[in-house]
């Protein structure tokens, strides 16, 4: 298929120089891409489609009349990352965990950094994601974030930079897996010519990490889910059921003397470990949210008492606030003493009088997003937004400041996609995933999100966002 | 293994092979249409009678057009029995319960449901022979059991969907052959005449049954073909067999290996199995077949609510968050 009209713009093009050489790590791919007619492209792309129908591969969409089920779709073009560029990703990962880790642990327990004035105390205490249950818990091997998936995109200096560190119940793992079986299908020549780390493994990485948090020789492991209503359920369904481990839900689960226990046909089973996708405050309504409906009475005391080790840990969420992003950099120089490996992007905290007013200012340049909404919610993009939109948010700041915070628009590298039109360069992002079990590993592949929409920013999957797989090089 | 995931193993068994009997149910008339003299009338009452919905189907529609009837059978999810409504809440307790199902079954049962959304779409109902769609659904079904039988661990699961498939084709081999019932012949007199066969013939061939009949008894008389699809210790879908099968799965669940029964629920089909093992053919007739089969139909419900106090619902402050199924 032709790529020489291909114009990577103004952006940085994963796949083309400014000039149009094929950049080295795509030589290979480029070279398959060119055998391959625009016809055997779009019917790879069609198959590609069917196998993820046939899998039921879906997301649910709130609020969406039209159905409840929707195919996440997955262009077969990947997105490739050369080693070296991955090595540097890698560890900036690993030291970022690592220090958000101890960070999170601090501030449940001696509070130095908040002592210290590095952070300030009402920013953290106040927020509404710490848990007051938690203070002075020391959750099983001192993990707090087991799984994180920590959202990167790649700006025109070539430079990476973290956009969320996500430590709450991050998705989307599912479809790094099932893509990547889906891609070597339409390309099985390639892997073994090129090289890409697999991480078909992730399963089992996963399971052996929850197995850790327990000191039983060999416990029960299970994944908490809302329920099939959960526009993850496919996610919590596959993870389940490749880790060989149960699916359970709420109603199937019962607290006794702070003991958890599974219903089940032959009488009740006790169950060690939780990987539960399931919100902090619905986990417990007698801890927490009392009108939860999904949550276990009584979970939280058997936590306490140690009887049961949930991932990731409760309360993990105020360290991925998004005016507690600001501080990430400061937090890694306070534990670790080191630099910060991976940029993060310049923040304006609105809470900060200096801070908002150049945001009142500058508005139609920045983005400008709500300090804990997710999934592209509750955002505003400077550049593209009308001079009403300006004004509205203009008020929301004014009378809510420590709800905003604002960042200068990036510009999110692109890479070429298969479209209607021929192939077109679409906006990425890059969400990889970390596992903290007897040490801290970052899996060599991610969920690479692309906003099909040409010129579009917004890569969420609520909002006309697909996917590519993620090929890491040897 | 989790109670509620043996609930939805169970129910996806009763939808499966529900959806699949169906698929049978229309075949018998439309096996019978073909052969019948051509001053006979079709009739398509019987065929909605038999699967005791009559008086939903009344509700919606009136007189028995055979476009009425597919529709209502096969696709009309107002109607909580149809194919179309089976094979959604097939997919439906697979889809809870997908990490318990090889991850073939459950494609399968995905694909069985895009067949009939592509079959609802295409007004199939509206075809002057559509036997062919429902033939593709039937392979499916048996597609699917086929690969469970052939990849899935002889487990609890396994035992669960099992017994859920086997009630479920027990009730409908009854109500197929109350289909026989309620078709009404010309007269009195036209019992033992070729119409009659003709009759029990389609019969038989819905369900898989002919040529093994034949080898069996060799002609066709009423008592013979009833006692064949009541009684036979051998053919897979003759309601004893079902019955024997659905009482093996349960001692396998509880581990009884040494007969008698070891819950309520076990109890009640081992009642009903020896019921079936003593019958004499004669006495069925004698007694009613249309009642005989009534009061079966009420035994299998019954043995079914046994089975879901017994394994589902075993917790007292058990709150039930799925929706009651049957």
């Amino acid at each position: 298929m032709k790529t020489e009209g291909y114009k990577s713009g103004e952006h940085y093009d994963e796949m083309f120089t400014p000039e149009g050489e094929t950049r080295a790590h795509y030589l290979e791919f480029c070279e398959t891409l060119k055998k391959n007619t625009a016809k055997k492209m779009h019917h790879l792309q069609f198959a590609a489609n069917q196998t993820q129908r046939s899998m039921g591969m879906t997301f649910n969409v709130y609020h969406d009349n039209q159905g409840l089920e929707k195919i996440l779709h997955l262009d077969i073009i990947p997105r490739i990352i050369p080693n070296e560029e991955w090595r540097k990703i890698e560890s900036g990962l690993k030291q970022r965990t690592n220090a958000l880790n101890m960070f999170l642990q601090d501030i449940y327990n001696e509070r130095r950094i908040l002592k210290d004035g590095i952070i300030p105390s009402e920013l953290i205490l106040n927020s509404k994601d710490y848990l007051d249950p938690c203070v002075g818990l020391t959750p099983p091997k001192g993990i707090w974030c087991h799984i994180t998936g920590t959202d990167l995109v790649k700006s025109k200096d070539g430079e990476y930079y973290i956009l969320e560190d996500n430590l709450r119940c991050p998705s989307g793992v599912s479809y790094m897996l099932e893509s990547r079986e889906i891609i070597k299908r339409a390309y099985p020549k390639l892997f073994y010519k090129r090289g890409v780390m697999p991480v078909s493994d992730y399963p089992a990485k996963l399971l052996q990490m929850l197995q850790n948090l327990s000191d039983k020789p060999k416990p029960v492991v299970g994944v908490l889910t809302p329920g099939i209503y959960n526009s993850a359920y496919y996610e919590h369904s596959y993870l389940a059921l490749q880790m060989g481990v149960e699916l359970v839900s709420g109603v199937d689960l019962i607290v006794e003397n702070k003991i958890v226990y599974m219903q089940t046909t032959q009488g009740l089973q006790q169950i060690d470990v939780l990987y539960r996708r399931i919100d902090d405050t619905f986990l417990d309504p007698l801890a927490f949210n009392p009108d939860s409906m999904l949550g276990v009475p009584g979970l939280f005391e058997a936590y306490k008492a140690g009887n049961i080790a949930l991932a990731n840990a409760p309360g993990t969420g105020v360290a991925d606030d998004k005016a507690v992003y600001a501080y990430v950099p400061k937090i890694i120089k306070y534990y670790l003493n080191e630099e910060p490996i991976l940029n993060n992007v310049p923040t304006y905290l609105c809470r900060e009088e200096k801070d908002r007013a150049y945001v009142l200012e500058n508005i139609h340049e920045l983005v400008v997003k709500e300090t804990n909404a997710a999934g592209g919610y509750g955002m505003l993009i400077g550049p593209k937004a009308t001079k009403e939109e300006h004004d509205k948010f203009r008020e929301l700041i004014k009378n809510n400041p420590t709800n905003y915070i604002a960042q200068p628009t990036l510009s999110l590298s692109t890479v070429p996609t298969l479209t209607d039109e021929g192939i077109e360069g679409r906006h990425v992002d890059l969400r990889p995933y970390i596992l903290y079990g007897k040490e801290i590993e970052v899996i060599p592949g991610a969920l690479t999100r692309v906003a099909l929409k040409k010129g579009s920013l917004v890569v969420n999957s609520s909002q006309g966002g697909g996917s590519k797989d993620t090929w890491v090089l040897y | 293994m989790l109670s509620r995931v043996a609930n939805h193993i169970y129910w996806l068994g009763r939808y499966l092979e529900r959806a699949e009997n169906y698929a049978r149910f229309i075949d018998v008339n439309f096996n019978l249409m073909q052969d019948l003299p051509i001053d006979l009338k079709e009739q398509w009452m019987p065929l909605v009678a038999a699967t005791g919905d009559l008086d939903l189907y009344n509700k919606f529609n009136e007189g028995f057009d055979s476009k009425n009837v597919l529709f209502f059978l096969a696709f009309d999810e107002r109607n909580p029995n149809s194919m179309m409504s089976a094979v959604k809440s097939a997919r439906e307790n697979a889809r809870i319960i997908r990490e318990n199902l090889s991850k073939e079954t459950w494609e399968k049962s995905n694909e069985l449901y895009y067949m009939m959304q592509e079959g609802n779409e295409k007004k199939i109902w509206k075809k002057e022979d559509p036997r062919a769609f429902f033939e593709k659904v039937k392979n499916q079904i048996l597609l699917l059991y086929g690969i469970a039988d052939s990849s899935l661990a002889r487990t609890e699961g396994w035992y669960f969907r099992q017994l859920g498939q086997f009630l479920e084709r027990a009730d409908k081999t009854s109500r197929i052959l109350d289909v026989k019932y309620h078709i009404l012949l010309p007269s009195e007199e036209e019992v033992g005449t070729p119409l009659d066969f003709l009759h029990w013939m389609a019969l038989l061939k819905s369900v898989t049954a002919f040529n093994t009949y034949r080898r069996v008894y060799g002609n066709i008389a009423p008592a013979s073909v009833v006692e064949f699809l009541v009684l036979d210790k051998y053919f897979p879908r003759s309601i004893y067999y079902c019955i024997k099968e659905a009482e093996n799965c349960l001692h396998k669940i509880s581990g009884n290996q040494g007969g008698g029964y070891k819950n309520s629920a076990e109890k009640a089909i081992g009642e009903l199995r020896s019921k079936l093992e003593f019958a004499d053919v004669k006495e069925i007739i004698a007694f009613g077949l249309h009642e005989y089969l009534d009061n079966l139909q009420v035994k299998i419900n019954s043995i079914s609510n046994q089975i879901d106090s017994n394994f589902f619902t075993i917790r007292d402050n058990f709150t039930k968050q799925t929706t009651v199924q049957e």
